[in-house]
């Protein structure tokens, strides 16, 4: 399944879905961020070293967050309606 | 209309007192909420402490349309009333109506970023759950129409069944309307309703069906802000900003304070001249003199340094770019096992520890705020730089070495061994003591905005204020103290030894002093030592006592670089320095850790934990230039 990881710098995608296996806290605060099924994502940055951490537009907010927080949110290509 | 009804317990007295009303500020962070509680309340705000706990509590008074005068609390920002913070936690338990001490307010006006309306108005509907009158403020809304953005407001409001006022804090639009607004809601009583967890996914969709039905137009949002953005978090680009930031902001903090510094100086001298052209010299004039006016001075000579460091962090926060900052330190923190929010708090501290310590309240993960409150004494505050100054200005020559001043060179390296100690001290304490989960890192990145001057105008006034507060009563009772130590009991007459060794100070110095000679520090230096822990500047202040109380008069006059170098080994000095690198906070400091984390066994841990990296550091540091012929 492609993650936000997988997704090229300036590439755009809809999440399919967020992982809250193990971690129910984690799941929340993304939620809490605007992240959500069906919601548009876009890869802006990367971190200086290692490209963590990753900064997203999710909605209208931009958000950074770590690789491994990241990889929770699982893309499929861009709905068009949805925007 | 009379006796509005509340939820919250009243306090036996409470009906004795006239009624006053309690509105809470609640939003996301972002959604300028502070701006609208400045421009709301202007400079009628209160800072002060919730009970228990050490979240700020500010309020302000706000005159309605009718004349009733409510008071208006800004509650802590947060996304949801799940918290993940001390902070947060406040905000939740205030409009819960549970927070210790307090009552539960009568209405929320709830803050709302106009260009961010999806995310926004999902705590909206979690806060309509609670059944509290409720006013919503669609904050922004011309950065909105900047972006092309269109809302239908009335539309808004009837779906959310609330009045909505749309305004703009910074320029003080809507003010008046929001006040109009919030006037008949007061005499509302809350509808008593336990809202069970709301579930954040359905208020989610909810929030984002109703953003889009309001949203007429959608806006083009925030091209400034990417653009700041391609540079400020660039791979190669950001960390090179935030490295030319950080050096104007510390060559700022040197060089512009320099002069008012002077100033303050004078005026401390001028005054104890006055002073002793006014009383007798007697023991009251000692006190004043050398105790009071010498211990406020030494308090208030660094506050024009505080205030160009704190305007610089203000400038950093309130631009947005603090969190930029954050990011590109995410990486280098985590290598410690800290987080890039812990950078905020750190960069503080390197003003004083103290609002430092305190701004680790937004870091969620308590091992991680903890270890982040063990390190920050390590950020060179601005005590330690008359300690410095002193030694350099002493013992290092004013040579230059390759264009650069030396003496600023061994300072510039003081400054990075304290950075170089606290990474240390991160990895090992995070292995070990503070030892737990890896803390995650998500943070939202505000647009970038101008920062107001009302705004940094109102912070910088209650950061001095607190500083002087909280330090300066402190130091002030540590310098008397010390006065008293320094001059009792007096010698016998006729006993040659001199008046401080017989002192208390000078008794507890001789007895300490076997403790320090194994890394080269004098009889002297131990004496300083015990006021320096008290506050570090003090030592210095306590070294020209030592020394001026000891030597004739003729010696007396002597600046105390030209004692201290004629007294002091080359070694000794450094160790001295290397030392005031690690050396044990002041009193201050381990008040706030204890206040911070609820009792005397951490900073307990954090007094042993820097003495022994300050001794080991000093001792190695003296005998290495002994060994090298120093």
């Amino acid at each position: 399944m492609a993650t936000v990881l997988t997704l090229r710098r300036g590439e755009r995608a809809t999440i399919a879905a967020i992982d809250a296996i193990g971690d129910e806290i984690a799941a929340r605060r993304l939620h809490e961020m605007g992240f959500d099924d069906g919601v548009d994502i876009e890869v802006l940055h990367r971190g200086p070293v290692g490209g963590d951490p990753i900064a997203v537009r999710v909605g209208n907010m931009t958000v950074a967050l770590r690789k491994t927080l990241a990889a929770r949110i699982s893309v499929e290509p861009l709905r068009e309606a949805a925007e | 209309m009379n006796a509005p009804a509340t939820l919250a317990p009243l306090l036996p007295d409470a009906a004795a007192l006239p009624r006053t009303f309690l509105a809470a500020l609640v939003g996301n962070p972002n959604a300028g909420k502070t701006s609208l509680f400045n421009a709301l309340t202007g400079s009628r705000q209160k800072v002060g402490n919730y009970p228990g706990v050490t979240v700020e509590r500010k309020s302000g008074r706000l005159a309605l349309p009718d004349g009733r005068m409510v008071e208006l609390v800004d509650l802590p920002g947060t996304y949801s009333l799940s918290p993940r913070s001390p902070d947060e936690a406040v905000t939740r338990d205030m409009v819960m109506g549970v927070q210790a001490g307090e009552r539960r307010p009568d209405a929320i006006v709830a803050v709302v970023d106009a260009t961010n309306l999806r995310n926004h108005l999902r705590f909206v509907l979690e806060l309509r759950r609670l059944g509290l009158p409720m006013v919503v403020a669609l904050n922004m809304v011309d950065l909105a129409e900047r972006d092309g953005t269109r809302i239908d407001v009335d539309r808004l409001a009837t779906i959310l069944g609330l009045p909505v006022v749309p305004t703009v804090a910074v320029r003080r639009r809507g003010l008046a309307e929001l006040a109009a607004e919030l006037a008949p809601r007061l005499d509302h009583a809350a509808v008593p309703e336990i809202a069970p967890e709301a579930d954040i996914r359905l208020l989610q969709r909810e929030a984002r069906v109703i953003a889009d039905t309001v949203t007429l137009q959608r806006g083009q949002a925030t091209r400034w802000t990417q653009r700041f953005d391609a540079v400020a978090l660039h791979p190669v680009a950001g960390p090179l900003v935030l490295a030319a930031i950080l050096f104007v902001m510390f060559q700022s903090v040197f060089a512009l304070a320099e002069v008012p510094m002077g100033w303050i100086e004078s005026a401390i001298a001028a005054l104890q001249v006055q002073l002793a052209a006014a009383l007798p010299d007697t023991a009251l004039r000692s006190l004043l003199s050398d105790g009071v006016l010498a211990g406020v001075g030494a308090v208030v000579v660094f506050l024009p340094q505080i205030l160009i460091l704190f305007l610089f962090i203000i400038l950093l926060e309130q631009s947005g770019y603090m969190v930029r900052a954050a990011f590109i330190m995410d990486r280098l923190m985590a290598g410690v096992g800290l987080n890039g929010r812990a950078f905020i708090p750190l960069l503080s501290s390197f003003a004083c520890a103290i609002p430092g310590i305190m701004a680790t309240r937004t870091i969620d993960d308590p091992k991680d705020r903890l270890t982040t409150i063990l390190i920050a004494p390590l950020m060179t505050c601005s005590a330690r730089l008359p300690v410095y100054t002193v030694i350099i200005a002493a013992f290092i020559p004013a040579t230059n070495v390759g264009g650069v001043g030396l003496q600023g060179l061994v300072m510039l390296g003081l400054y990075v061994f304290g950075v170089l100690g606290a990474l240390v001290a991160a990895w090992a304490l995070r292995r070990t003591v503070t030892k737990g989960p890896t803390p995650t890192f998500l943070i939202e990145m505000p647009k970038y905005q101008w920062p107001v001057v009302r705004d940094i105008g109102i912070g910088l006034w209650q950061r001095a204020g607190a500083f002087l507060k909280r330090a300066g009563g402190m130091i002030l009772g540590i310098t008397v103290v010390l006065w008293v130590l320094a001059s009792y009991p007096k010698p016998p007459v006729g006993d040659a030894t001199p008046a401080l060794q017989y002192s208390a100070a000078g008794r507890i110095g001789t007895a300490l002093e076997p403790l320090f000679a194994p890394i080269g520090f004098n009889r002297e230096i131990a004496i300083a030592l015990v006021p320096g822990l008290a506050a570090r500047e003090v030592a210095v202040a306590a070294l020209g006592t030592v020394y001026s109380l000891q030597g004739t008069d003729e010696e007396h006059a002597e600046p105390l670089v030209q004692r201290l170098r004629g007294s002091w080994s080359l070694p000794t000095a450094l160790a001295f320095l290397a030392w005031y690198v690690f050396a044990p906070q002041c009193l201050a400091t381990l008040a706030v850790v204890r206040r911070e984390t609820g009792g005397w066994k951490w900073p307990a841990f954090m007094f042993a934990y820097l003495f022994v990296m300050a001794y080991v550091a000093a001792g190695a540091t003296y005998w290495i230039a002994r060994a090298l012929g120093g």
